[in-house]
C-alpha cells in the first residue's frame, strides 16, 4: 500500500468504527432518549412511577374542564388507544386547545391522575393558510396527527 | 474541467480567479434573498395554528440545514487534505468553521424564539435541540483544536480527523425526530408523500435557503482568500502582488526573515 492507500484505508476504518460505536451506544440508550411517554405506554405500566416524566398525546375534543376562579384546568390525553387524564394548574401555551398535540410533564398519582407541572404544545410539521386549513377539514382529509400513535420498541 | 480545478488548487491561481467571482457572488446571494425575504414576510400567508409566528421559519429553517452542510463540507474537504496532502483544501476546511458555528449559533437562537411562543419553552432537552447543541460543541472543538497547534499541516490533520469523527452526529440530528419522540415536529419539506406545506410557503423557504448557500460560499471564499495570503505570506507571488520584496503585508505583526 502506498502512504496515500493508508490514509485513505484509515479514515474509512474510523468512520465505519464511530459509526458502529455510536450506533451500539444509541441502541443501549434507546429508552433514556425518549422524550416523553404515550398513554399507551403508561396503560401498560411502562412508565415510571414516584418521579417526574413526560407525557405526550392529543388533548381530547370536550374533555377540556376549566375551574372558573382559577388557572386549574383538566383534560384528557389519548393517543387513540388509551388515554390519561391531566390535572394543571398555570399557564397554557398559546396552541394549547383539544385535539392539539401537548406533552404534560408531572408525575403519575397512585389513582392513575397525572399531575402536570408543565404543559407544553407539540405542533406538527403541516403548514398551510387558514382557508386551506378549513376546507380541508370540511372535506375531511386534514391530515391527522400520527405522532402519538405509532408504539415505540 | 480538470485542468480548470487543477488551476484553483493552486494557491496563486485561486487567489486570482476567486477575487474576480467575489462581487458575483454577492450579487447571487441578493438575488436570491431579497425576493425570498419579501414572500416570505410579507407575500406568504399566515399559517392556520401559528399565525404570523411560523415566519421565523424563514431564517431558522436554512440556517438549520446550512449547520448540517457545512460540517459535511468541512469533513469532506477536511479528509481530502488529509489524504491527498492538499493545501487549499485544508484552507477550505478550516475556513467553513466558524461559518458553520455561526449558523448553528442562528438555528438554536431563532428556534428557541420560536419555542418561546409556540411550545411555551425556549428550551427542552430532547433528541434534535441537544444533538444540535453538540454540533454547536463539535465546531467549537474544531475551531480551538485548530488555534491551539502552531504548525498548520498537523493542526489540519487533528481537526480532520475531529471533523471526520463528528460526522457520525449528522445523520444523528437529521433522523432524530423519527427515530425518537421529540417535542421539535417531524421533517416537512424531506418528506417522501408530498412535502406537508403549501406551496405559497414553501417557495420563500427554497429562496432563503438558496440563499444561504450562496452566502455561505461567497464568505468562505473570502475567509479563505484571507488565510491563503496569511499562510503564503512568505511566498514570492504573495510579495510581488503587493509592490516590492521589502515590504510584505503583514509585516506589522510579524518579522519576515528574507
Amino acid at each position: 500500500m502506498t502512504p496515500r492507500q493508508r490514509r485513505m484505508a484509515w479514515v474509512t476504518l474510523i468512520v465505519i468504527g464511530v459509526s458502529v460505536a455510536t450506533f451500539l451506544a444509541l441502541a443501549a440508550f434507546q429508552k433514556n432518549l425518549l422524550y416523553f411517554y404515550t398513554p399507551s405506554q403508561i396503560a401498560a405500566g411502562e412508565a415510571p412511577t414516584g418521579y417526574s416524566f413526560r407525557v405526550g398525546g392529543l388533548v381530547e375534543n370536550g374533555s377540556v374542564h376549566r375551574d372558573p376562579d382559577s388557572l386549574a384546568v383538566r383534560f384528557t390525553l389519548t393517543d387513540g388507544a388509551a388515554r390519561v387524564t391531566v390535572f394543571y394548574d398555570g399557564i397554557l401555551p398559546d396552541l394549547f386547545r383539544e385535539g392539539q398535540g401537548i406533552i404534560a410533564i408531572g408525575q403519575l398519582q397512585p389513582d392513575g391522575l397525572f399531575k402536570a407541572n408543565q404543559v407544553l404544545a407539540k405542533h406538527d410539521e403541516n403548514y398551510m393558510p387558514p382557508e386551506v386549513a378549513d376546507a380541508l377539514k370540511k372535506t375531511g382529509r386534514m391530515p391527522s396527527v400520527d405522532e402519538f400513535k405509532w408504539s415505540t420498541p | 474541467m480538470w485542468a480548470f480545478l487543477h488551476k484553483l488548487a493552486s494557491p496563486k491561481h485561486f487567489y486570482r480567479i476567486t477575487g474576480r467571482w467575489i462581487p458575483w457572488l454577492w450579487v447571487i446571494t441578493l438575488l436570491f434573498m431579497v425576493p425570498g425575504l419579501y414572500l416570505g414576510l410579507w407575500v406568504a400567508p399566515p399559517d392556520y395554528q401559528q399565525g404570523d409566528s411560523f415566519r421565523i421559519m424563514y431564517v431558522h429553517v436554512p440556517a438549520a440545514w446550512m449547520s448540517l452542510f457545512i460540517y459535511v463540507f468541512m469533513a469532506v474537504t477536511g479528509g481530502i487534505g488529509l489524504i491527498w496532502n492538499m493545501k487549499m483544501a485544508d484552507i477550505m476546511a478550516a475556513s467553513s468553521a466558524p461559518i458553520g458555528a455561526s449558523f448553528t449559533f442562528l438555528a438554536l437562537v431563532t428556534g428557541a424564539i420560536w419555542g418561546k411562543p409556540m411550545w411555551g419553552t425556549w428550551w427542552v432537552w430532547d433528541a434534535r435541540l441537544t444533538s444540535e447543541l453538540i454540533l454547536l460543541f463539535l465546531y467549537l472543538g474544531y475551531i480551538a483544536l485548530q488555534a491551539a497547534i502552531e504548525e498548520p499541516r498537523t493542526a489540519a490533520r487533528a481537526a480532520a480527523i475531529l471533523a471526520i469523527v463528528g460526522s457520525v452526529n449528522i445523520p444523528i440530528i437529521h433522523y432524530s425526530v423519527e427515530w425518537w419522540n421529540t417535542l421539535h415536529q417531524g421533517p416537512t419539506v424531506t418528506r417522501m408523500d408530498k412535502p406537508a406545506i403549501h406551496p405559497s410557503m414553501l417557495w420563500p423557504l427554497l429562496l432563503m435557503a438558496a440563499a444561504f448557500q450562496v452566502y455561505f460560499f461567497t464568505v468562505l471564499l473570502m475567509r479563505a482568500r484571507t488565510e491563503l495570503l496569511w499562510r503564503e505570506r512568505r511566498a514570492r507571488w504573495v510579495r510581488e502582488m503587493f509592490g516590492n520584496s521589502t515590504r510584505t503585508p503583514f509585516s506589522n505583526t510579524e518579522k519576515v526573515v528574507t
